[in-house]
Parts: structure tokens; sequence; C-alpha cells
């Protein structure tokens, strides 16, 4: 982050616009995703002054400019910004922010409003943005003076990063953007009430260890806080110098290593069978940077009833708030664990990393492993399912050597879960995914803004039919800014996971379900030739046959490219946990 | 089992409407929340009263202090601490009942603060249980308007440091 306390070369005259520009440069902001409009102006016009130092891409909807900064932060840790004008331009970026805050996404939204001298009089285009999301954001500002730019600014981009990261809200009366004066760069922060980080003291941490030597049974459930935190390698270390297998929530995948002996991949819904007998069977969980999400946990009173838990979070509202903790622990996980890992090396500590204290353990992990292995049978007939696309995608790179290069985002539905649960990761900040509101149209945006900000990574939104198509005007950003990010379309020509629900739960019933135009017509829409009027390059497959040549083609694209893959719709995500159920009902097949 | 929490929050626009907002939209029930500003013109105090189990109370207390313009919060429920409610009442009161009426206001610690032909506005303050005891007095009188600020709390003594850090 630059120095937001350097003196401004001159003290010269700048109008809000110029101020707020000015303000990103110096909190090292160098991409932003903003779409104008009458209230905006000013600061479109401030951004053209400063095109050598921050790049503006111009996405088609501002719900896409939002997603494509969460992509960003999401894949940097860095702030996301994003603007659009008032009114409607505004309201298009409630869903991203409602999502960044329940995923815990750094994210500046900044909107337009109209000028002071109306606010309040049903202008056109006026939409009270901070009132539609106090309760959507970390928080949120509606600046009504020049004076204070500066000074938000510094705060929004402090309160986004730190702590648990969440969005801010930065709403901008026209008149503050165009009014001149001279800016004070040097003002101090006013949050009295902002405590964002807390490093656990020793006598804090001292009880989680006692509770490690008691255990014969415990379980690492770990999620999206390990990555904020920025955490993987001290958990990575924990636990194999501990020997506790990690079970990780759909956030947490990619913080301990898919490849490792400990690792049970995803739990919950739609986790491994082995990782939600591991955590009902536990003696002691140590949940860390999690939030018992009921998509994790099923029925509350059920889950892991029969261990104590121990629980780490940055955000005290967290513990207890689903789960009652026996040891709870407030302050920043990373922290907690170099600290965990330091005391286990001392004499009184060290028997706990002394190997062999969960032989019996790991050996009925290992039995459930080799029982209840994820598993799918392949459709035949020369057609292929979700799975095995999504599990030769992974090969392929692997062969390729691209593996450490490669960034996946979703959308929400059936294939989302496919490609957690097929796809393994071993590092954080590769996996991109609409998890707490789970927004269908995340993938392609989400995957644009990864893929600007790391330019020399493969970025692939692993995507549905229906999710695809709320943001598909975003491929003509992808033409018109040069981003070639991929688009891996797993066309089932239905909304998938309800089509699952509806086969489970309402006898099989369509409740408009259904995406494609009759069952005597091609798969629709017609996507290959949807991409080429935007310029992107495009291929549809159906046969099983096609799909190296196909994937590599896609892989090899120096531009963006959308791979129309069609499977069937009846394939269904397994293992599955009925919502509001208990590991005992887990459907297996 | 009724909670009290005192809360110093940054006296700016918009801080009330977030947190009732907050306290709404998760389903968290407040008896009574008053607001004033403090000695220092940008702070404002809050106090709420709350009857919820333990766990429910400790949520709320979370949640508020999460929101970036609150300062502190503190459950003061368990420590010695004065509280006080402030109530405005007009009851009906001809010639013949002014004499009874007065001797209660009296004993209520009370005060005539205005008086017509037909009523009388009185005030009373003091803890929620001495208030609704004497709107229960009135009320064969005939109350023809009340109004209440919420109860107002502090502790007795010394601030006590934040518990975190």
């Amino acid at each position: 982050m630059a120095d937001a306390r350097t003196p401004a070369p001159t003290a010269e005259k700048m109008n809000g616009a110029d101020i707020l520009v000015q303000s990103l440069i110096r909190h090292g902001v160098e991409v932003v995703f903003a779409y104008p409009g009458g209230a905006s102006m000013p600061i479109h016009q401030s951004l053209t002054r400063v095109a050598d130092k921050v790049r503006t891409i111009l996405p088609r909807h501002e719900q896409g400019g939002g997603f494509m900064a969460h992509g960003y932060a999401r894949t940097t840790g860095k702030a996301g910004v994003c603007f659009s004008t008032s009114g409607p331009g505004a309201t298009n970026f409630v869903t991203c922010i409602a999502d960044a805050k329940m995923d815990s996404v750094p994210m500046i939204a900044i909107t337009g409003q109209v000028s002071t001298a109306v606010l309040g009089n049903d202008a056109f285009q006026e939409t009270p943005m901070v009132e539609i999301c106090r309760g959507i954001t970390k928080h949120h500002y509606l600046v009504t003076r020049t004076e204070d730019i500066t000074r938000v600014m510094a705060e929004a981009f402090h309160i986004a990063e730190t702590g648990r990261p969440g969005p801010v809200l930065i709403d901008m009366p026209k008149d503050v953007q165009v009014k001149s004066i001279v800016p004070n760069w040097d003002v101090p922060l006013n949050l009295p009430g902002y405590k964002p980080t807390r490093r656990p003291k020793r006598a804090e941490l001292e009880p989680i260890l006692q509770a490690i030597r008691a255990s014969k049974k415990p379980v690492i459930y770990a999620g999206g806080g390990v990555t904020h935190s920025g955490g993987a390698d001290a958990l990575t270390k924990f636990a194999i110098s501990t020997g506790i297998p990690v079970a990780l929530t759909l956030h947490g995948i990619g913080n301990f290593p898919a490849d490792h002996y400990l690792c049970l991949q995803m739990l919950g819904m739609h986790g491994t069978v082995y990782s939600n007998y591991a955590v009902n069977d536990a003696d002691l969980l140590l949940a860390f940077g999690v939030r018992f999400d009921d998509r994790v946990t099923g029925k509350l009173s059920e889950f892991a009833k029969h261990g104590k838990i121990v629980h780490i979070d940055i955000d005290q509202s967290e513990i207890h708030k689903n789960k009652l903790a026996h040891i709870p622990v407030h302050g920043d996980l990373r922290l907690a664990l170099e600290d965990l890992n330091a005391m286990m090396k001392e004499p009184a500590y060290v028997d706990l990393t002394s190997g062999g204290r969960y032989t019996d353990w790991l050996r009925q992990v290992d039995e459930w492993r080799e029982q209840e292995p994820m598993k799918f049978t392949d459709v035949g007939g020369g057609r292929m399912n979700q799975q095995f696309v999504i599990k030769r995608l992974h090969e392929i790179l692997k062969e390729r050597g691209q593996l450490d290069k490669t960034i996946l985002s979703t959308g929400v539905g059936q294939h989302q879960m496919f490609a957690a649960q097929y796809f393994p990761f071993t590092k954080p900040r590769k996996w991109v995914t609409s998890g707490g509101l789970g927004t269908m149209g995340f993938g392609l945006p989400a995957a644009m803004g990864a893929q600007v900000a790391h330019p020399d990574n493969l970025c692939i939104d692993i995507d549905g039919d229906g999710s695809f198509l709320m943001n598909i005007q975003e491929l003509a950003c992808c033409y018109t800014e040069k981003i070639p990010a991929k688009v891996l379309l797993l066309n089932n020509q239905h909304l998938g996971m309800v089509v699952q629900w509806e086969d489970r739960f309402f006898a099989s019933n369509r409740g408009h379900t259904y995406l494609g135009a009759g069952s005597d017509n091609d798969p629709y829409p017609d996507f290959v030739t949807i991409a080429k009027g935007f310029g992107v390059g495009a291929k549809t497959i159906s046969e099983k046959k096609d799909l190296d040549a196909a994937l590599i083609e896609m892989i090899e694209s120096p531009g963006a490219f959308v791979l129309d893959v069609h499977v069937p719709h009846q394939e269904h995500v397994l293992p599955m946990i009925p919502s509001g159920a208990t590991v005992k009902d887990i459907i297996k097949a | 089992m009724r909670h009290v929490l005192s809360a110093l929050v940054q006296n700016q626009p918009g801080v009330l409407a977030h947190i009732s907002g907050m306290l709404a939209s998760r389903g968290f029930n407040i008896d009574s929340l008053a607001v004033g500003e403090t000695e220092q013109h940008d702070m404002s105090r809050m106090t709420f009263v709350i009857n919820a189990a333990d766990n429910v109370c400790d949520q709320v207390r979370k949640q508020l202090d999460k929101i970036v313009t609150v300062v502190r919060v503190d459950d003061i429920s368990a420590e010695n601490f004065v509280e006080r409610d402030l109530m405005l009442l007009k009851v009906s009161c001809s010639g013949a009942k002014r004499a009874e009426i007065f001797q209660l206001v009296e004993s209520f610690r009370g005060r005539v603060v205005d008086i017509q032909h037909e009523n009388v506005m009185i005030e009373v303050s003091g803890t929620e249980g001495k208030v609704e005891a004497f709107v229960d007095l009135m009320r064969p009188y005939g109350i023809i308007e009340l109004a209440r600020t919420g109860r107002i709390a502090l502790t007795r003594g010394a601030v006590k440091p934040r518990d975190d850090e």
C-alpha cells in the first residue's frame, strides 16, 4: 500500500473526483471496474487523466463490474474497487455487496449519487444506497463534503482489508465530486470503535494444546478465515506436525493440500462421506476461521456433538453464534496458529508433535475413506458427465504443469459442487466461488477479475448454462479489454441443482427448471453463435472422445474462449446430506 | 433474564438506523432503547434493555460491537449501576381530584409540570418498576397521553477498562 501520508506535490486545488482518484493511487490501486452514468461522470473524466496509473475496465453491467472486483480481491487479498452511477447503476451493485459481506471479501463499491441539494427529493436516478446497504456492508459512507474524501478513502481501505474483510460502500453525490478544494492528505482516521485485529494471549491458547493432548480423535475444520488471515502455511504446519486430519469448507479449499494424506477434502452437505463421518465421530473439533454455516453443519444440535469444540475466529460475533464453543479464542488465526506451532516446540508440549498419537483414529478414517471414496459412474454411450469433464481438466492441466498457475471460478449449482469435489487444490486463492450468498452469474466476471490481477494465470470459469446466461454480456468486456478468461460450460439445459432437489424431494416434478427449447430441438441457446457475436472463440462438444482436444484448444486459446460441453441433466451431486439433516441421513447414491 | 447494555457510539447520522436495522434483521427484540449525546459532542450513549437468554444477549452485544461506529459496548447487568426512566404523563383531573392526584405525585417524588382545567401533566422518573407502578395508579383517573424516554443507565464509580486488551 502506498503511503497515504505523503504530502501532495503541490497545494493546488483539485475537484472531488480528482481527489478520489488520487486517493486510489495513493492506496496502490492499479485497476478499477467502472460503468459510468450521469452521477459519476466527473469520476470517469478524472480516471481518463490517470490512465497510465490506473486501468479502468468497462464491464457491460454493473453487476459484472462488481464481481470482477470480487475476482480481483479474492485472488489477491487486496480490496477490489468498482464504480457505478446512482440509482439503477448503484442498485445493480447490491448483490455484489451482499455477496462480499457473506464471503468476507475486501471490496470498495463507489456509487455516484444525486447532488446534496436534491438528496432526499426523489430526484432522477436517486436511490438511498446507504439505507439499502446498511445490513450488507461492513461499513458505508454518504460523503457530503469534498473535504471528507481523503479521510473516507483512507478509512474505507483500512476497514475493507483488515480484521474480517468486507465490503465498504461509498456514496458520492455529484456536487461533492465537482467542488474544488485544496485536499488535506494528512488527515487522521476517525475510527475510535474499530478494533480489527487481536493476537490471542498465551493463556487463551494453552487450553487448546491441553485439549489436543487429551484427545484421541481430533479433526480440524478449516474455512475461509485461513485464507483471509494468510494462515495456510501455519495451518499446514500445525496439521502435519500434530498429525490431525483436516476437513475443509467450500472456502477453506486450497488452504491444506488436497493431495496430502491428512486431507479429508470438503465437509458438509456435498462433502466427502469420510470427512463428515470423522467430524461426527471426533472427540475434539478444531474449528479454524469458520462460521458453522448450515451447509456445513446440517442439523446444528447433532453436529459434532460427541466432542469438545475449539473455535478460533477474528470476528467475535461468530463465536457461540451457531454452536457453543468449549474453548473460544477471539483473534487472528494466522497469529494463533503460529503461536501454537511455536509453543509445541517447547519441552512442555513437544509430546504433541512426536508422532503416532492418533494411529487408531487415522486407521478408522482410512477405513471410511476406503469404504466411501468419492465416486461417479461414467454415463456411457459415448457421452460424458460433469464429474468426468472436471477430472479430465485437472489431469490435463497437471500433465501440462499448469496447475500452479490456474485459477478457477464457478457459477452456482451442481457444476460448482462438482468442481469443488473433483478439482483438488493445493494452494489458497486459486478457487473463487460464491459460497455464502450463492450468486448465479458469478463465474465469468469473477474469472475476468482474477485474470486482470494475474495476467500470467489460466483463469477458467467452470459454469452452468443457467449461471452463465446471467452475466454472459461480459464476453463483450473480455473481447474489448483483451481479458483471456475461459468458460468451461457444463451445459445440461436445466437448473441442475434445483432439478436434483425436485428429483429427491418433489417426485421429479419440474418447477420451471428446464432452460432449453424442447427436447426435439438442439440445445438452446446456441452458445457458440452468441460467443462468436461477441468476437470470442467457442466450440461445442457432446461426445467424450472430443473432450481432451477441446479442453486443450480452450487452454491454448490466446483470447477468451467458451467451451460448451453437453452433459446429462440426470446427474446428481453426491454424497448429499439433505438440508437440516444429519450425517446419518447422508445420501450416497 | 433482563440485561442492560450500555453502548458508546459515534454521534453521526445513520448510526441509530444502522443499529436498529441490525437488531430487527437479526430478530432481536429490544424492550427499551434510549439515545442521547454525552459530555463529548461527537459521542452518544445508547442504553438497551433486553429480556432474553444469556446467549442471545451475548450475540446482541457482539453484533453491536461489530458495527464500526460503535466504540464500546458493556453488559452492565451484573454491575452496580443506576437506572432511570423519565416519563411525562397527562391524566384527567377535575378540580375535585387534584388533591388526591397531587398527593400520589408527591409520594413518587414526581412533579406536576402543567395544570389545565380538566387535566394535569406529571413528570416522574425512576426505575422501570417505579414508573410502571405510577402508571398503574393513574389508570383509574384516565390517562390521556404518555411519553417515556426509555431506560438510561450508568455504572457507579470508575469506568472499567475495555475487556479487550
